[in-house]
């Protein structure tokens, strides 16, 4: 960057700006994951039409982001910590997005049950919403605090979703086995489980980002997370 | 396979009670470009003018330390000074050719150190004006003063002059400061085809320019080698939190 003392300026204020739609899209990919969640256990179609439509506006503002993104380094040519931020920005606008899809996919799948009784009552999808939206918080804090000890907790907490989504599935199965008229609901269920659990694998690019941008050195989420217990289950 | 060319151990200097270069230790790969940074004052001119020993001439200046040039010390009191600079040329920051046609300025380097005969001077110019890119813009005119090429150029033939003696090292102060943005392109396009054969050093305070043509970077403060690395990690993550602020803008 031009080193110069207003370029330093305009470059933290255009920083500013992007950082804050960073956040933006962030609780917009939270409320994404909460409505799907919320208008699944409530069975209410219009949430679930809400939570699809609002899709469009989290793919404009991730366009939003790329665009600023790109006129920085066009204008700034970021260097060291000024790069790695733009460049991290980047590519955590697109896992934001992508979880914002999914929370939009959960309520897609949503809708196709609504017409019929649950075949159980919801404990764990809920719960596994609301890690994600915990560990959604949780990065954006560490993002913005440039905090890489919360972003590898933020890592950590992963195990929990993921545990979460092997349980589901156990339960599941179970259910199918004993009735096959559960299958269908049951298939769904599944379904919006493994999106959640995705999404929860992008929350932790997010931190692996923070990590990179803060610090330089690129990490591994699975460093952070206890031992893989089998690849098989 | 990658060795060093210069390697400099503890060297101070001082412009009379001016301590300007501290302990400095860093060493120089050969066949690669070498940028040095760091803002107005912090040393890096004299660190390169130390490396063909340029500070001799300024009263007042004192060296102490090593600077080995393939292993051996430039500042030995043996050290043949002419031998030295037609092994180190330089370049400095205004281009500035002598008052002659563009044909002597090249030859003039290769006259001094005794090529008489008309051929081989011819060919040494050719060659020289090839290597800096100049050559098929002023074939034709070879003879005519040299003042009369544009800035671009005259720096061109400056580096053509340089390299008509066969050196080693190519020492550049800032070579394309008084230059414009085509002209500077050019020089950086030239910069990246000689280290293929010369070892180049180059200061600049165009730190785009050192992350674009430089293999190694080099940053200086205060008359000291605060940080010295791949170039690609010193512009993406700097080790050093005096390099990360000066590179980012955040002072200097």
């Amino acid at each position: 960057m031009a080193n110069s003392l207003t370029g330093r300026k305009e470059f933290d204020e255009s920083l500013l700006r992007i950082e804050q739609n960073l956040l933006k899209l962030g609780s917009l990919a939270e409320e994404a994951i909460a409505g799907a969640i919320w208008a699944l256990q409530k069975q209410d179609d219009a949430l679930a039409l809400k939570v699809i439509e609002g899709d469009d506006v989290l793919d404009d503002l991730t366009q939003e982001i790329n665009e600023q993104a790109l006129m920085m380094i066009a204008r700034f040519q970021p260097v060291a910590l000024d790069l790695r931020t733009i460049s991290s920005i980047l590519h955590m606008s697109t896992d934001l997005e992508r979880i914002g899809d999914l929370g939009s996919g959960v309520a897609k799948v949503a809708r196709k049950i609504f017409h019929e009784p649950l075949i159980k009552p919801l404990i764990d999808i809920p719960r596994m919403g609301e890690r994600i939206r915990e560990m959604i918080d949780a990065a954006l804090k560490a993002f913005m605090n440039r905090d890489c000890a919360l972003a590898r907790e933020v890592c950590a907490m992963d195990d929990e979703v993921d545990d979460l989504d092997r349980q589901i599935f156990r339960e599941l199965l179970m259910l199918m086995m004993q009735n096959p008229r559960n299958i269908e609901q049951a298939t769904h269920l599944i379904l919006i489980s493994r999106n959640l659990e995705r999404a929860g694998d992008h929350v932790t690019n997010l931190c692996e980002h923070i990590v990179y941008m803060t610090t330089g050195t690129f990490i591994k989420a699975g460093d952070f997370r206890r031992p893989h217990e089998g690849k098989n289950e | 396979m990658e060795k060093d060319k210069f390697s400099v151990r503890d060297l101070d200097l001082f412009y009379g009670s001016n301590h300007a270069l501290k302990k400095i230790n860093l060493q120089v790969p050969e066949r690669s470009v070498t940028a040095l940074i760091g803002p107005s004052g912090c040393g890096k001119s004299s660190f390169l003018r130390c490396l063909n020993r340029m500070n001799d001439f300024i009263p007042g200046c004192s060296v102490t330390g090593r600077v080995e040039l393939d292993g051996s010390d430039i500042y030995d009191a043996g050290t043949d000074l002419i031998h030295l600079r037609r092994r180190v040329g330089m370049v400095f920051q205004r281009p500035n050719p002598f008052p002659m046609s563009i044909f002597d300025n090249v030859a003039y380097g290769p006259r001094l150190h005794g090529d008489r005969d008309r051929n081989t001077l011819r060919d040494i110019v050719e060659e020289s004006l090839r290597v800096s890119a100049l050559w098929n813009e002023v074939r034709d005119i070879l003879h005519s003063p040299a003042l009369a090429l544009s800035g671009g150029q005259q720096q061109r033939l400056c580096i053509a002059r340089a390299v008509a003696v066969q050196p080693e090292v190519l020492l550049m102060d800032e070579p394309t400061s008084a230059l414009d943005p085509m002209a500077t392109a050019r020089i950086e396009e030239l910069v990246r085809e000689l280290r293929t054969r010369y070892t180049v050093v180059i200061v600049t305070h165009n730190m785009q320019q050192a992350a674009r043509i430089s293999d190694t970077t080099d940053f200086f403060l205060s008359g000291e080698m605060v940080e010295s690395g791949p170039t690609q990690q010193m512009f993406t993550s700097p080790r050093d939190k005096r390099t990360e602020d000066y590179i980012t803008g955040r002072f200097g």
